[in-house]
C-alpha cells in the first residue's frame, strides 16, 4: 500500500477530528487490555512462559539459516515446496505464478498482514485475480478499500452502523436488501456470502504464525476458521510467510500459543490453531492437492545481527497497540503504513525507511506499557529511541526543533549561564502566567500551545533553585517521596 | 531483479549469514540445533497440564463449557442415543455426515432408527458432523483432530453444528503431550496433512470487539467425553 506515514501529523489531526472513530477506541481501552490482565493472572507460569518464548525465539534468530534449510527440506520431504522471495517484488511474482499456472481466477484469502506489507492484493486485481478476504474484519475493509487499522482486529476503527451500511451497499445486489442493526445478523450474512465464495475459490492463501522446521509444518491461528477453510477447500494452498517466522520445534510453539492468545485477546486459546504440512495424502477426501510456501525477506536479513535483531522476535500479537496511550487516541490508520502503534513505530522505519517513516518512533510518550505487555519482551521504547536518533542524525528533524536543541544543548554545557537564562525565564513565565497559572499561547512555542495549553512555572523558582535551597530533602528524593514537607 | 530461485535462496541464506557474521552454521553450535530438533526440550511446565487422569477430565470439561462448548459424559452404550437427543433438542433434523472412522463404527448407530449417517467428507449442504478426535487438551478444553481417510477436514469446518466423540483416555493434560502422541503415532517426521487443534465453536470479535459465534466454523460443537 501506498504509505502517507510522511504526513503522520496531518494523520493525527484527522483521527483525532473523527467521532466513529473516536468511539470505536473508547472501547479499546477497557475491551483487550482489561482481558489480557485476567489471562494473565489466571495463569501462574505466564511470566515464565514469556521469558521462555523470548529465549525461544532469539534461539531462533541465532540459527535463522540452518533452521530455514530444515524447514524446507521437510516441506519438500512430504511434497509441498518452498520459495525464497527475496522482495516483496519477487515474493508478488511468485504468488501470481503459481496462481497462473492453475488457472486461478478467485482467491480465499485469510488474513495475512506480510500480504498487506507486499501489497498483494492490488497486484493481483491489476492481473485479472480476484483476491477475497475471509478473515470478517479484513472482508469489511476490503469492501470499503480501506487499509487494516490493528493487526488482529483489523475493522476496530468502525462501529457496527458503518458496518451494516457497507454490507447494504455491497451485498444488496447479491439480494440482501435490508438494513441489518444487530451484530450476529451481520456476521450471518457474512458468513453466507463468503461460504459460496470459499467453494468457489481455486486457490487459497494464509499467512502462518509460526513455521516448524522439526515437521515442516505451517502453523495458523484464528477464532472463525476462515483461515482452515481457506487452506481445505481451494485445489491449491500458498503459504505466505517472512523469514522470522521459522521456530524449531512443536515444544517451542507450545509455549509460544501460550503467550499469544492471552496477550492478544485474553483468551486462554483462540478457537482454530492449525498445523499444515505437504498437500492431500493418498487416501484423504479432502485437502488441497498442492501446497506452497513462500519464504519472504524484504529487509530482514539485515535487521539480523544490528541493535534492532529484537523487533524480529514479534509474533504479531497486537498487545502493545492495545496498551498504547498514543494508539488509543488516534487509532492505526494515522501511521499511515501496514503496522500501526508501538511495533509500527520500529518495523515501518526499518521496511520502508527513516525518510518516510521517520515521524512514528515520536509518537511515544515512553510510558513503557507496550514493553511490559509484550509477551517476547520486546524492548519498544529503546528501539524507538533508536530511530529518534537515526532520524536525528541524518537531519530530518526540522530545523526549529534542531536549533532549538541546538540551543539547550550550548547552554547545557554552560552550568552558569545556564542558570541564569532558565532563573530569568522562569521568574517571567511565573509573573506573566500568575493569573490562571497556564498560557493559551505563547511565543516560540506555538506547536505546543496550539493543541494544549503550557502551564506556568509554580512559585519557588527552577528546580535548580530549590534544589540549592535544601527544599528538595536528598533522603527523600531518593525515596521518591515528592516535595510536599510533611 | 530476481536471478531464478536457487539465485534468490542463496541471496536470503548468504544475507542472513553475513548478518550474523558467520558462514553456514557448523560445530557445536549446528549439533546443539540438531540435537534441538531430536530431542524438543519442554517450555516451563505448568500446573494445570500436569493433573492426575481424574482431574484432568474435570478442567477438560470446564474449559470445553467455558469457551462455548457444550459437554455430555457419556458411557459407549449412550453415544448413539445422545446423539439423536442433541440433534432434537436444537430442532435440527436427524441427520449428519459422520467420519469414516473405525472407532466410530463400533457404537451401536443401528440403535437409532430415525438417525440417518452418511460416511464421507462433509458438503456445503450438511447440516452437522459427528467426528471423533485425536486428543483432548486439559489446559485449554481443546480438541485435536488429525487429517486421513478416516478423518476428513472438512467434517470439522463446512456444518453448523460439530458433534465429537472424545474417549476418557484421550484426554491429555498439555500440548505437549499431544505432540507427544502425534510422534508415536504418525512417527517424527510425519505430521499429518492436518492438525486442527479446535476451542469451542468458531467465534469473531471482528465487529465491535464482542464475541459472536458461528463465524465461519461451526456455531455449536457438542462433546461426548466417553467413560472408559
Amino acid at each position: 500500500m501506498q504509505s502517507t506515514a510522511h504526513d503522520f501529523k496531518g494523520n493525527v489531526g484527522a483521527a483525532l477530528a473523527d467521532p466513529n472513530l473516536q468511539d470505536s477506541l473508547a472501547k479499546l481501552k477497557t475491551g483487550f487490555s482489561e482481558r489480557r490482565r485476567q489471562a494473565a493472572e489466571r495463569l501462574p507460569e505466564f511470566e515464565a512462559l514469556r521469558d521462555r518464548a523470548r529465549d525461544i525465539k532469539n534461539h531462533a534468530l541465532a540459527n535463522l539459516d540452518f533452521y530455514l534449510e530444515e524447514f524446507e527440506r521437510k516441506v519438500t520431504a512430504l511434497g509441498g515446496q518452498v520459495h525464497w522471495a527475496p522482495t516483496a517484488e519477487d515474493a508478488r511474482r511468485i504468488i501470481a505464478d503459481l496462481c497462473r499456472g492453475v488457472g486461478a481466477r478467485t482467491i480465499a484469502k485469510s488474513k495475512s498482514m506480510v500480504a498487506e506489507e507486499i501489497g498483494l492484493n492490488e497486484h493481483l486485481e491489476a492481473l485479472g485475480i480476484a483476491p477475497i478476504e475471509t478473515d470478517l474484519g479484513e472482508y469489511i475493509i476490503q469492501l470499503r478499500r480501506e487499509p487494516p487499522s490493528h493487526i488482529i482486529a483489523p475493522a476496530v476503527h468502525l462501529t457496527k452502523d458503518q458496518v451494516a451500511d457497507t454490507f447494504l451497499e455491497h451485498h444488496s445486489r447479491l439480494g440482501f436488501t435490508r438494513r441489518l442493526t444487530e451484530r450476529n445478523d451481520l456476521v450471518a450474512e457474512a458468513r453466507q456470502v463468503l461460504r459460496q465464495k470459499f467453494l468457489d475459490a481455486d486457490v487459497g492463501l494464509t499467512g502462518a504464525n509460526f513455521l516448524v522446521a522439526e515437521t515442516g509444518s505451517s502453523m495458523l491461528v484464528t477464532n472463525e476458521g476462515n483461515a482452515d477453510l481457506s487452506n481445505t477447500l481451494p485445489r491449491m494452498h500458498i503459504v505466505l510467510a517472512s523469514i522470522e517466522k521459522v521456530i524449531p520445534t512443536l515444544e517451542d510453539a507450545a509455549v509460544l500459543l501460550r503467550v499469544l492468545a492471552r496477550s492478544a485477546t485474553g483468551q486462554e486459546s483462540s478457537a482454530y490453531t492449525t498445523l499444515n504440512t505437504g498437500p492431500r495424502r493418498p487416501g484423504d477426501l479432502d485437502g488441497p492437492e498442492r501446497y506452497h510456501v513462500v519464504l519472504l525477506d524484504n529487509g530482514r536479513s539485515s535487521v539480523l545481527g544490528t541493535e534492532m535483531q529484537d523487533m524480529l522476535r514479534c509474533i504479531r500479537c497486537g498487545a502493545c497497540m492495545n496498551h498504547c496511550p498514543v494508539y488509543g487516541a488516534i487509532g492505526g490508520h494515522a501511521y499511515g503504513w501496514v503496522y500501526p502503534g508501538p511495533i509500527g513505530a520500529v518495523l515501518t522505519p526499518q521496511l520502508i525507511g527513516v525518510e518516510e517513516a521517520g515521524d512514528l518512533p515520536n509518537a511515544s510518550t515512553f510510558c513503557g506499557r507496550c514493553e511490559s505487555v509484550c509477551p517476547v519482551r520486546i524492548p519498544l521504547p529503546r528501539l524507538m529511541r533508536h530511530w529518534r536518533e537515526r532520524e536525528f542524525e541524518r537531519h530530518l528533524t526540522p530545523r526549529a526543533v534542531r536549533q532549538g536543541l541546538a540551543l539547550w544543548a550550548y547552554l547545557a554545557r554552560r552550568p552558569r549561564l545556564y542558570r541564569a537564562v532558565t532563573g530569568i525565564a522562569n521568574r517571567a513565565l511565573a509573573l506573566l502566567g500568575r493569573s490562571d497559572g497556564r498560557f493559551g499561547t505563547l511565543p516560540l512555542a506555538g506547536g505546543w500551545t496550539r493543541y494544549r495549553d503550557f502551564p506556568a512555572p509554580q512559585p519557588g523558582g527552577t528546580f535548580h533553585a530549590q534544589w540549592k535551597r535544601g527544599r528538595w530533602n536528598r533522603g527523600r528524593w531518593n525515596r521518591g517521596q515528592g516535595s510536599r514537607k510533611r | 531483479m530476481s536471478g531464478g530461485p536457487d539465485e534468490d535462496r542463496a541471496r536470503i541464506l548468504n544475507g542472513i549469514r553475513r548478518s550474523l557474521q558467520r558462514g553456514a552454521l557448523t560445530g557445536d553450535p549446528r549439533k546443539a540445533a540438531e540435537a534441538r530438533l531430536a530431542e524438543p526440550p519442554r517450555g516451563p511446565a505448568v500446573a494445570r497440564a500436569n493433573l492426575p487422569p481424574a482431574e484432568r477430565v474435570e478442567l477438560f470439561c470446564r474449559w470445553a463449557e467455558l469457551n462455548n462448548a457444550t459437554v455430555a459424559r457419556v458411557s459407549a452404550a449412550e453415544v448413539p442415543r445422545e446423539v439423536s437427543a442433541y440433534l432434537a433438542r436444537n430442532n435440527l433434523s436427524a441427520q449428519a455426515a459422520m467420519a469414516p472412522s473405525p472407532l466410530l463404527a463400533d457404537f451401536d448407530w443401528a440403535s437409532q432408527k430415525m438417525l440417518s449417517l452418511r460416511r464421507g467428507r462433509a458438503e456445503a449442504s450438511d447440516q452437522a458432523s459427528v467426528t471423533g478426535a485425536f486428543a483432548g487438551i486439559a489446559e485449554t478444553g481443546t480438541l485435536v483432530m488429525a487429517s486421513g481417510p478416516d478423518h476428513p477436514v472438512t467434517l470439522n469446518l463446512l456444518p453448523d453444528t460439530h458433534i465429537v466423540v472424545l474417549r476418557e483416555n484421550d484426554i491429555v493434560g498439555g500440548y505437549e503431550d499431544v505432540w507427544r502422541r502425534l510422534r508415536e503415532r504418525y512417527g517424527k517426521d510425519c505430521m499429518p496433512r492436518t492438525v486442527n487443534i479446535i476451542t469451542g465453536p468458531s467465534r469473531t470479535g471482528d465487529i465491535e470487539q464482542t464475541i459472536e459465534l458461528g463465524a465461519h466454523g461451526p456455531r455449536r460443537m457438542h462433546i461426548l467425553v466417553v467413560r472408559e
